[in-house]
């Protein structure tokens, strides 16, 4: 027994250095560099301060910070609508077709995130797919200029992320043992109330899950926002993102991604006070 | 006359290509204690599932108190059933588990509680309601799934081989309390298992299934004492089976031609001389001795083994077939190798049918290992 231990404490030495190495080392660098100011042209000085920080009480990036929250708010609703009834269904799939679906599922994230969303330009510009197809109907009359819209920014959002909350959602109902729902129609359970005092409470977890996987990066994925909304949306994302390579402001960058990493904390830590779950699913 | 409480008319159910109930017909009283009695596989689980609507019959109605049910959903039939891994909810504790049923009926919460308290207080759990299924012991999740079925009232309690998770010890204690538990409520109760012992003990009838259609139905006496067929037989009374042809009827009393010997049986069967005919003999019932008779048949001892108090011997006759004899005790005539004479009393042998899985293979006093592996 001890030995075991002791030889998988030595093949995890890989692990530990690796974690050292790639987040443990830039995360710190990270927040040395959010307390340090801006040099005139390039880089830093080493004078610590605390600007950074009090600058993101400035209302415009307030501001930034409760656009991003709502956005990701929107999405979750909408990502939840879409993953939780898809997971679920997927999971009382026959087993061939489990594997299939889920395949369907993959084969998009084998190809850049970027050039997917420039595909929903294709659809979404005036004239596009999207316009010509309701206009071929006759349903719309004019096209609806849906590119550089809030709208198109969120599904874009969704699109990019809903597949994590099919996945959190599918593994947790995949899991559960049928034959709960049926003891629960044997005491006298409609299907729907069945799924209510049962199903969706043994699945909370994955759906849990699926709202920490998907809320994060919603509130960081700059790009999305950068090419299906234009200028009009702005999110912290894009905030750090022009702030570090336009601005040049690495400090500021710093500071603001500090916060949003302690602003995520919070989520996650309210998340397990809620749900009251010492494990997410997907997470051990 | 009474309505009967349950009519099961012409069931016939295929999963894919393999057909597992053909054309069950059952009726049951109320009050009853049915066992359905088979091994793994025998489709027990099927006809339950399909009384309880979780199934649904190809052909074939189901009559629950005179009324066809058999379109109705599980939830509007008043059977309730006690699960084989017992299905607790594991999001909600004892008391909810228990009280989901009368919930889901919207039922007074005073009443509700009651009715929890009392039939907690029957399975000898009264205190536990706030512990979670996790927190309890394999008995106690028994418990408290039949709890959560009795307490609804329903017409039928369907338990789909309830204390086979359990311990023996804990199964003979748990035997006893259903017994006391099902006469004490007065629900009929459809109950599976396959232990024959068990099936014995509990019924006031017994089904003994096999391969989808009904072998015997009776009394555990009748079942035990008079097996219709050979696989009864074997299945029930761990007997042996040897055929062979009727030569001499006196009365009840058959003489049966097996080679160049002869044996005698009691049976009030119609057969006619001439006939062939197969013969249950129980292995306790078979007598062994060093002298020959006219009546009986000779074999050599194949082996000898002692388990649980008795003393089993396979025996191998002239024909290669062979019989288990067992008794009480560690003495007995007879070595390995040695050529002895069994025989036995003519009343204590029955004329049975001969199943077409027993014909297949006649491998003569085959103990039954089917019939304790877990059910499907």
């Amino acid at each position: 027994m001890k030995r075991q231990n002791r030889y998988g404490l030595f093949m995890s030495i890989p692990m530990y250095i690796f974690t050292l190495v790639f987040v443990l080392a830039p995360l710190c660098y990270m927040v040395l560099l959010s307390f340090l100011t801006r040099a005139e042209v390039w880089g830093v000085v080493n004078e610590i301060t605390l600007e950074n920080y009090q600058n993101i009480f400035t209302p415009v990036y307030i501001k930034t910070f409760y656009e991003s929250l709502k956005l990701a708010c929107i999405c979750m609703v909408f990502i939840i609508l879409v993953g939780y009834p898809f997971g679920y269904f997927m999971a009382r799939l026959s087993a061939p077709w489990k594997k299939r679906v889920s395949m369907l599922l993959m084969i998009p994230f084998w190809t850049s995130a970027l050039i997917r969303m420039y595909g929903w330009i294709i659809i979404f510009r005036s004239n596009g797919i999207l316009d010509k197809f309701l206009m071929g109907l006759g349903i719309t009359k004019q096209p609806l200029k849906l590119l550089y819209t809030y709208p198109a920014v969120v599904v874009g959002m969704v699109y990019a992320l809903v597949p994590f909350m099919i996945f959190s959602v599918y593994s947790s109902a995949e899991k559960m043992d049928w034959s709960y729902v049926e003891a629960a129609r044997d005491l006298g359970a409609s299907p729907i109330k069945a799924f209510f005092t049962v199903t969706f409470p043994l699945t909370i977890p994955g759906l849990m899950s699926g709202i920490v996987l998907t809320f994060v990066p919603s509130m960081g994925l700059f790009f999305i926002a950068d090419i299906l909304g234009g200028n009009k949306v702005v999110l912290v994302g894009n905030l750090i993102q022009e702030q570090l390579m336009k601005a040049r402001n690495w400090p500021f960058a710093a500071a603001l991604s500090v916060t949003l990493m302690l602003l995520t904390s919070v989520i996650i830590w309210i998340y397990r006070k809620v749900a009251k779950v010492k494990d997410l699913e997907g997470f051990y | 006359m009474e309505q009967s409480i349950l009519k099961l008319q012409g069931i016939e159910k295929k999963f894919g290509d393999t057909k597992v109930l053909k054309g069950i017909d059952l009726t049951v009283e109320q009050g009853e204690f049915i066992t359905l009695l088979g091994p793994s596989g025998c489709g027990k689980t099927t006809t339950l599932r399909i009384i309880s609507g979780l199934e649904q019959p190809d052909i074939g109605n189901v009559l629950l108190a005179g009324e066809d049910v058999t379109e109705y959903a599980p939830e509007k039939r008043d059977v309730n059933t006690v699960f084989q891994n017992y299905a607790l909810f594991p999001h909600m504790n004892v008391y909810d588990n228990i009280a989901y049923g009368m919930k889901i009926k919207k039922m007074a919460k005073a009443e509700i509680q009651e009715r929890v308290v009392e039939v907690l207080s029957m399975v000898q759990l009264s205190g536990y309601e706030k512990r979670m299924p996790s927190q309890l012991s394999g008995g106690q999740k028994q418990r408290v799934a039949i709890a959560r079925a009795i307490v609804n009232k329903p017409k039928l309690l369907l338990l789909d081989e309830p204390l086979g998770a359990l311990d023996l010890q804990l199964r003979r204690q748990m035997q006893v309390e259903l017994k006391r538990l099902q006469k004490r409520l007065g629900i009929t109760f459809i109950y599976i298992t396959h232990d024959q012992e068990e099936a014995i003990n509990m019924s006031s009838r017994i089904v003994v299934m096999r391969d989808g259609i009904l072998e015997q139905v009776g009394t555990p006496d009748e079942i035990y004492h008079h097996p219709r067929t050979s696989y009864v037989a074997q299945f029930v009374g761990n007997s042996n089976i040897v055929t062979g042809e009727i030569i001499k009827k006196e009365g009840n009393l058959f003489t049966v031609q097996i080679g160049k010997e002869q044996v005698q049986l009691m049976d009030n069967s119609k057969k006619e001389l001439g006939e062939q005919v197969a013969i249950a003999i129980r292995s306790e019932n078979i007598q062994i001795g060093r002298q020959y008779k006219n009546i009986g048949l000779s074999a050599i001892v194949k082996e000898k083994n002692f388990a649980g108090g008795m003393l089993r011997m396979t025996l191998t006759l002239k024909n290669g077939k062979e019989l288990v004899a067992s008794r009480h005790g560690i003495d007995a005539d007879g070595e390995e190798g040695e050529e002895i004479f069994c025989f036995w009393e003519p009343e204590q042998a029955v004329l049975v049918e001969l199943s077409k899985q027993t014909a297949d293979s006649l491998r003569l006093g085959k103990d039954w290992e089917g019939k304790n592996e877990k059910a499907e």
